[in-house]
């Protein structure tokens, strides 16, 4: 019977999580739209609900509403399991994502590593989508996103390496509180920028959207796809683009942290400091969608390995160095 | 207690299924999914016994990585019908000793693990060696790694190191006659060498491509 209680009171957490978590994929579906209008002014989906909040609720009875086509020539369970691991692997890495000192679902001691292993396995989705497909498009599109998003979490992993350096843990709660005096942005700002790159490749955002490049693959690994399988997939996909949000702002903007610490900014709880963090760099993110064209495939390959790795190499042995000649290396 | 026990029963079940599955399955992708989830069963049993950073660096390096890249070379090149023949074909029956003499290698070096443990507990003493346990995991393997065996951590990336070159070496060939693109090139192209105005007479034509 206790066993059950506190079986009941983390399902109760998790749901307390989650369900905010589809919501706000929901509106930034609606947000990535509208931003991308107003840059290229035009008005964007304004019409169902006020100034068009609830198109993404639209969007979604309609996908609920569309029958589900499976290729008769396709490998069906793969198939069906694909959009399910995309949706999954985006939803469990939230757990770790602390909301302020307290209010984490798990607070584990590896979390920066779950995190990553979390966000490199979303490759599977797309992998398994497009192979199960049996088909030219999808194929092609999975074969290039993998190595697209392999190539740049090596990159991330270096990143992620820089930051644990100033910080001496792996727990997502300790990074934030070592940026208490000053945020990794201002120290490892060429990482930043960096990070915010191999994020948009490794959630195949545009300018690196090529798994889907509609110009050429139709729609990538989702062609065969339809209804709310590919419904799946793209909640997916936004729900990855929010996570790599989330761990830039935990990286490098303080996570929950307040900017100023001073008394009415320090009232503010921090779930919210940490949503406008998000919302700040998802909002980068869709600026980038509509003023940067598509890059080329071998464009792709060669910023990941031969100028972001090597940058990023470069810049660990600096921070190490700087680290240890000034004596500043954290230890517990 | 109850609760951890089923969950250990239910990843080691998963883990062997999934390994018979791998050679079982007569797919060659599937064997790599097969694969994939003996890793991921794996790497929760790590996790399970309180090993978070090898759990999470399997699920990262094998998972992530290792897996990712043996799949990309099984669906390329179709592999699918060759498994097959292996284990149906006239060849299958060659094969059998030398995997016999494997696996009874690896079976005795088990079997001498496990008896060291058991008969000689005070080698695999663990809190003897390494500090406390009041230190996490990953920081006891980090004070070990970089302390005690530095050298061979070390020897171990220098050889990783060796290896990659190496086999990038034995596969790096210089193929003539292709058309590179240099970028350097494609971005400092100005309209004068790109762009020619020319003036064309009636019924002559110019001509290009020289």
């Amino acid at each position: 019977m206790e066993y059950l209680s506190i079986v009941f009171q983390e399902v109760y957490k998790i749901l307390f999580l989650l369900v905010p978590v589809l919501v706000s994929v929901a509106m930034i579906v609606w947000l990535d739209r509208r931003v991308w209008a107003f840059v290229q002014k035009r008005q964007g989906p304004n019409v169902v609900g006020p100034f068009g909040l609830l198109q993404s609720l639209a969007d979604a009875l309609k996908y609920i509403f569309k029958e589900i086509i499976i290729p008769s020539s396709s490998n069906k369970v793969i198939f069906i399991l694909a959009p399910i691991v995309t949706m999954t692997l985006a939803l469990i890495a939230w757990a770790v994502i602390p909301f302020s000192a307290t209010q984490v679902l798990a607070d584990i001691n590896v979390g920066i590593l779950y995190l990553f292993a979390v966000s490199s396995l979303g490759v599977y989705g797309i992998i398994m989508g497009g192979w199960a497909s049996n088909s030219k498009y999808p194929f092609l599109g999975a074969i290039r996103s993998a190595a697209q998003m392999v190539s740049y979490e090596v990159s991330i992993g270096v990143i992620i390496i820089n930051v644990l350096l100033c910080v001496g843990s792996l727990n997502l709660n300790d990074i934030v509180i070592a940026q208490q005096n000053m945020w990794f942005v201002i120290p490892l700002f060429p990482m930043f920028v960096i990070f915010f790159i191999s994020a948009l490749a490794e959630t195949n955002r545009p300018p690196f959207d090529l798994p889907e490049a509609e110009a050429e693959l139709v729609a990538g690994y989702q062609t065969e796809y339809s209804g709310m399988m590919y419904a799946m997939f793209w909640l997916g996909e936004y729900a990855n683009i929010l996570l790599m949000c989330a761990m830039g702002a935990i990286l490098f903007l303080g996570g929950w942290m307040s900017p100023i610490d001073v008394y009415p900014f320090t009232l503010v709880p921090g779930a919210i400091w940490l949503i406008l963090k998000i919302l700040l760099l998802f909002i980068l993110f869709a600026l980038v969608k509509a003023i940067v064209p598509r890059y080329r495939y071998d464009q792709l390959m060669r910023l990941g390995w031969k100028v972001f790795l090597p940058l990023s190499l470069i810049w660990v042995v600096l921070t190490a160095s700087y680290l240890f000649y000034f004596n500043l290396l954290p230890v517990n | 207690m109850i609760a951890h026990a089923i969950f250990f029963y239910t990843f080691s079940i998963i883990a062997v299924v999934s390994a018979i599955m791998v050679t079982a399955s007569k797919n060659t992708v599937h064997s790599v999914f097969f694969l994939i989830l003996d890793f991921i069963s794996i790497s929760c049993l790590f996790i399970m016994i309180g090993a978070e950073f090898l759990g999470m660096i399997m699920l990262i390096v094998y998972v992530g990585a290792v897996a990712v890249l043996f799949l990309f070379v099984v669906m390329m090149l179709n592999v699918a019908q060759q498994k097959n023949q292996w284990f149906a074909g006239e060849q299958s029956s060659r094969h059998i000793p030398v995997g016999l003499i494997i696996s009874t290698l690896i079976f005795f070096e088990i079997i001498i693990v496990i008896g060291g443990w058991k008969y000689k507990p005070e080698i695999f003493d663990i809190n003897n060696s390494i500090a406390q346990i009041s230190i996490s995991n990953t920081h006891s393997l980090g004070q070990i790694l970089y302390t005690d065996y530095i050298h061979v951590f070390q020897i171990s990336g220098m050889i990783l190191l060796v290896a990659m070159v190496g086999a990038i070496v034995l596969t790096f060939r210089q193929r003539s006659g292709v058309k590179r693109q240099s970028y350097i090139k494609q971005i400092s192209r100005e309209r004068a060498e790109g762009v020619e105005v020319l003036e064309v007479q009636s019924n002559k034509g110019v001509k290009i491509d020289d």
